[in-house]
Parts: C-alpha cells; sequence; structure tokens
C-alpha cells in the first residue's frame, strides 16, 4: 500500500506539470475537436445541434477546398523537391574540400532564423520592386510584372521561399549524414576504380539514407502546414487562388466562423499529412543498409 | 582537376550571394527615403538617415514588443526544459505500463499538425476566459513543446548508465536529489539542443500569439511586425528598418554562437 502511494506521489512530482500541459492543450482540446466535426456550432450562438457527418460531407463536396488542396499539394510536392536537391548539392559541396567551409554553412543557414512572416515581407519587396526594376531595365518580359499578380507564378513565389530558407537547413542534416559515412568505406571504392559520380550515387547516398528520411520527413510535414509565409508574401491573393490548407481552415474557422466545418476540414488535413509522412518514412526506411 | 574547383567556388559563392542579397537590400533601404528607395533599390544610400528607425521603434512599440518576447521566451524555454527532462528521466527509469502509454502518446502527438488542435484550443480558452494573457500563452507553449522535447531528452537518459545513480542513492539521496545533482548536470549538451530550438520557435512564432494576445500592448515582435505592415502598407522605408529591428537581436546571437546553434540543430534533427 505505501508502495503505490509512494509510486503516485514520485509519479506526480516528475511527470505531473509536464502531463497536465499536455493534456490540457493537445490532448483534450484534440478530442474535443473531434466532437466538434459532428457539430454546427458557429462560435457566435450559445447552442448546436448535431449533424452527423454532415460537414465531412460538405467538405468533399466543396469546390474551393479542392482547389485549395491541389494547390497546397503542388506547394508541399514541390518545394520538398527542390529543397531536398538544392540541400543536398549544398551539402555535397560543403564536404568536397571546399575553403572557408564554417562560413558558408553559417551563411546558408542563415535565413533559418528568422520567422516567415518577417521573410514574407522581405520577399513581397524583393518581388514587387526588385525583380520588376530588374525586368524592366534589362527587358525581360517574365520579370518586369510582379510574381505576386499573378494566380500560378505567386504559388512559385511561395515555393522560391520556401527553398530559399530551408536549403541551408537541410543542408546541415544532409551534411552531418556525409560525415557520419566511415572513410574506409570511401577509401576503398576509390581503390577499386570507383570515380566521383559512382562513388555519389552508389556509396554515399546508400548509406546516408537516415538522412534524407529527416529531412524529407521535415519538409513535407512543414509544408503541409505553412501559414505564416502565405500570410505575409500573398495572404492568398490574387483571388484566392494561393491560399494554402492552413490559411483555409483559419478563414473557415476564424473569418467565416463556421467552427464544425473549420475542424472538419483541420481533421482532413491531419489525416493528409499523417498518412504522407507515415508512408513516407515506411517507404524510405526500406532501403536503408547498414554501413 | 583545378578547372573543377574553380567551378565549385563559383557555385558556392553564387549561392551564398543568392541567400544574403535579401538581407543586404533590407539593410541597405533602411537607411533611405521612400522615393530613392523605390527608384534604386540597389544604390547606397548617400546618407545614415536614422528616421526610418525611430518612425518604425514608435510605430511598432518596439520595446513593449521585444520586452513580451523575451519574457514569454525565456519563461517558456526554462520551464519547458525543467518539467520535459524531468518527465524523460522519469519515463526511462521506470519501465511502468502508464509511462509506456504517456511516451507512446508524446510521440504519436507529433504526428498532429497545429491547425487541427487550434480550432477548439480557442473556443475552450475563450470560453473559459484566458485568452489576452502572457501566462495563457506560456503554459500553451509548455504543452506543445513537451512532446519534442520530452523524446530528445529521452533518448540521451537513455545511454546514461545506472550505476551513476546508485552511489547517490546509497548515500541516502531521493529520486529528486539523485536527479539535479547526478542526471541533471550530465544533460547540458542536449539542453543547450532543446534550448536553441525552442527559442527560434517560440520568439518566431506568429499564429498561436496571434490567436490568443488580443490587444496591442501583450504584442510579441512578430505580431507587431505583422500589424505594422498592416497599417503603413506604402511607406516602405520605416518598414525595412522595422524589419531589421525584428532581426536584429537573433543575428546577434547567431553571430557570437553560430557553431553551438548549427551543432544543436543537427543533434535535434538526429535523435
Amino acid at each position: 500500500m505505501k508502495s503505490t502511494l509512494a509510486k503516485v506521489k514520485w509519479f506526480s512530482i516528475f511527470t505531473g506539470p509536464a502531463l497536465i500541459a499536455f493534456l490540457c492543450v493537445m490532448v483534450i482540446p484534440f478530442f474535443y475537436g473531434i466532437y466538434m466535426t459532428f457539430t454546427d456550432w458557429d462560435a457566435l450562438a450559445d447552442t448546436y445541434q448535431y449533424v452527423g457527418l454532415r460537414n465531412y460531407a460538405l467538405v468533399f463536396s466543396d469546390r474551393a477546398f479542392h482547389r485549395q488542396f491541389l494547390v497546397t499539394f503542388r506547394y508541399v510536392i514541390s518545394s520538398t523537391i527542390l529543397v531536398n536537391i538544392f540541400a543536398f548539392i549544398l551539402a555535397w559541396l560543403l564536404t568536397s574540400g571546399i575553403r572557408a567551409q564554417s562560413f558558408l554553412r553559417a551563411g546558408f543557414f542563415t535565413p533559418n532564423l528568422i520567422g516567415g512572416i518577417v521573410l514574407g515581407y522581405i520577399w513581397r519587396f524583393l518581388f514587387a520592386n526588385v525583380f520588376t526594376l530588374v525586368g524592366k531595365s534589362l527587358g525581360i518580359e517574365a520579370l518586369s510584372t510582379s510574381f505576386l499578380s499573378h494566380p500560378e507564378r505567386a504559388v512559385s513565389a511561395l515555393i522560391i521561399v520556401t527553398v530559399w530558407q530551408y536549403a541551408g537547413y537541410l543542408m546541415v542534416i544532409y551534411i552531418a549524414g556525409i560525415v557520419s559515412i566511415p572513410k574506409e568505406i570511401e577509401e576503398a571504392a576509390s581503390i577499386d576504380g570507383a570515380s566521383g559520380l559512382r562513388k555519389l550515387f552508389l556509396i554515399t547516398i546508400p548509406l546516408m539514407l537516415p538522412a534524407f528520411v529527416i529531412c524529407i520527413f521535415i519538409s513535407l510535414s512543414r509544408g503541409f502546414i505553412a501559414y505564416d509565409l502565405n500570410l505575409s508574401l500573398t495572404n492568398g491573393a490574387p483571388y484566392g487562388s494561393t491560399q494554402l490548407a492552413a490559411m483555409y481552415v483559419y478563414q473557415q474557422a476564424f473569418l467565416a466562423r463556421r467552427y464544425g466545418l473549420g475542424q472538419a476540414e483541420a481533421m482532413v488535413l491531419f489525416l493528409v499529412v499523417a498518412v504522407a509522412t507515415v508512408t513516407q518514412v515506411q517507404l524510405t526506411k526500406r532501403y536503408e543498409v547498414e554501413a | 582537376m583545378k578547372s573543377k574547383n574553380w567551378i565549385k567556388y563559383l557555385f558556392a559563392y553564387l549561392m551564398l550571394i543568392i541567400t544574403l542579397v535579401p538581407f543586404y537590400l533590407m539593410i541597405n533601404n533602411s537607411f533611405k527615403t521612400t522615393q530613392l528607395f523605390v527608384k534604386n533599390p540597389f544604390s547606397l544610400p548617400r546618407t545614415f538617415n536614422i528616421t526610418n528607425y525611430t518612425t518604425a521603434f514608435q510605430r511598432m512599440r518596439y520595446s513593449r514588443a521585444i520586452s513580451n518576447s523575451a519574457i514569454i521566451t525565456c519563461i517558456s524555454v526554462s520551464l519547458l526544459i525543467l518539467t520535459s527532462s524531468m518527465t524523460a528521466y522519469f519515463l526511462v527509469r521506470h519501465n511502468w505500463r502508464i509511462n509506456r502509454w504517456l511516451f507512446a502518446a508524446l510521440v504519436a502527438s507529433m504526428l498532429v499538425p497545429f491547425q487541427a488542435i487550434m480550432i477548439p484550443l480557442v473556443s475552450i480558452y475563450g470560453s473559459l476566459d484566458l485568452l489576452n494573457n502572457k501566462w495563457t500563452l506560456i503554459f500553451m507553449y509548455l504543452g506543445f513543446g513537451q512532446p519534442f522535447a520530452v523524446f530528445v531528452f529521452h533518448g540521451f537518459i537513455k545511454s546514461i548508465p545506472l550505476e551513476l545513480e546508485e552511489a547517490a542513492l546509497i548515500d541516502g539521496a531521493n529520486k529528486l536529489q539523485v536527479f539535479f545533482q547526478v542526471i541533471f548536470p550530465l544533460l547540458r549538451p542536449v539542453i543547450m539542443t532543446v534550448m536553441i530550438l525552442d527559442v527560434l520557435w517560440i520568439w518566431n512564432d506568429y499564429l498561436l500569439p496571434s490567436l490568443i494576445l488580443l490587444s496591442p500592448a501583450e504584442r510579441t515582435l512578430p505580431l507587431s511586425t505583422y500589424s505594422f505592415f498592416n497599417e503603413y502598407s506604402v511607406d516602405y522605408a520605416p518598414l525595412m528598418a522595422g524589419i531589421v529591428m525584428t532581426i536584429l537581436p537573433v543575428l546577434v546571437v547567431y553571430v557570437m554562437a553560430q557553431r553551438q546553434i548549427i551543432e544543436g540543430i543537427v543533434k535535434g534533427a538526429i535523435k
């Protein structure tokens, strides 16, 4: 009896504060959120009704939701592919015996110290003022009107800024992956006559698959929840064509005041993120080899 | 071989210029008038005009915003490190069923995007009349920060040999004393990792504080930058000065501790 009491005592001392915060901030709101999706709550009225699965039916028949999800997919897939290519090239370059390696590394990492809101504003000024000026003075048609005023190109603008920011972040992880490969393996390959590119594809990349798993996971999950950059760079404009999933949920809930519907969309977003990231990790893990 | 190296350097420095040029343009134009700025953003300022800075300082309520940000970040991160390391230690050292469940729940919750929690969060804390309060925000960071921090500490504490604690236990120390005298000092490298990642997260966070802190006096730096841009969207030059002032504190710390920051981030990602 005494030992049970002691157990409870130590459990509450050590995990109590963390557990309470975790329960109140994540667990309870998460399950309460699931409950909300079955109601027609609009945030203003005191009463609400059960509507069963109607919100989910609305989500799947909502044209704007479909469009916004396609834009989000385009953004997430393009930025994930591009950012990982750039990050890997930079990491490879920096570990190839280049001078001033740590200076370059620090430089490439710099954009990641700054929040999406501020980065979005810096780039808004670049797209609207600097690029157009360069385009006009050099006579480049594509640059002379702002990227941000064109629906397709405004999505590209979001992708460009995301790649520009995260390339330096993922590069740091790829560098750690490359450095962790034992030197002997590479030397053995060189003695066997493998060239630079062959070594890259047959030795370096297969041996650092864990780094790829992490980096793709990070870029996928961050892409799906991107909000700050979206808000400050395009704010959905022109005509809502650049609204990503997170911003759409925000608008449904807090501007259109449809809590139930907004939460149902958030749950769909959650399922997509969970399925995408878990599948990705399972798929890439399968190819992992031991050094 | 020589020519190949030449291409490498050219590419690396070209990429570096692309990475850093936005910052150069921002600082450069923060000293100019808006007319000069619009005419040619690349030209150097003729005089070091600091009126943009004084304007931005007043309109952003800079001193208020930076102290709000500093208070919220410091308190949240300190409490987060303390509570998550204690939890992780307890979960590692006691293989009870409830502990295994708790750890599994923490790991699973890392898959849940903030947007899936945001609406119920606002509606629950709004109905309890707890919005517009620093302490509510700090409590929320304490909750949202737990999963990752516990996960990182858990991985590290597993590798600490049990013998180190046994000596202290024989001397009659209780669990708390063992934790603070033996374990906590050993955690220093991981504490650095968690601290760096969580400081960057909380300092730069926009969405959560925008939902909780509603009155202008409570605004953090990202919130005041946002409202400054919305209210004065045509007057570019002071906006640039405002951005420089927002970024400056982080940049100063980065220049001083660049190596530790990058290494901390690598450790956090590999775990």
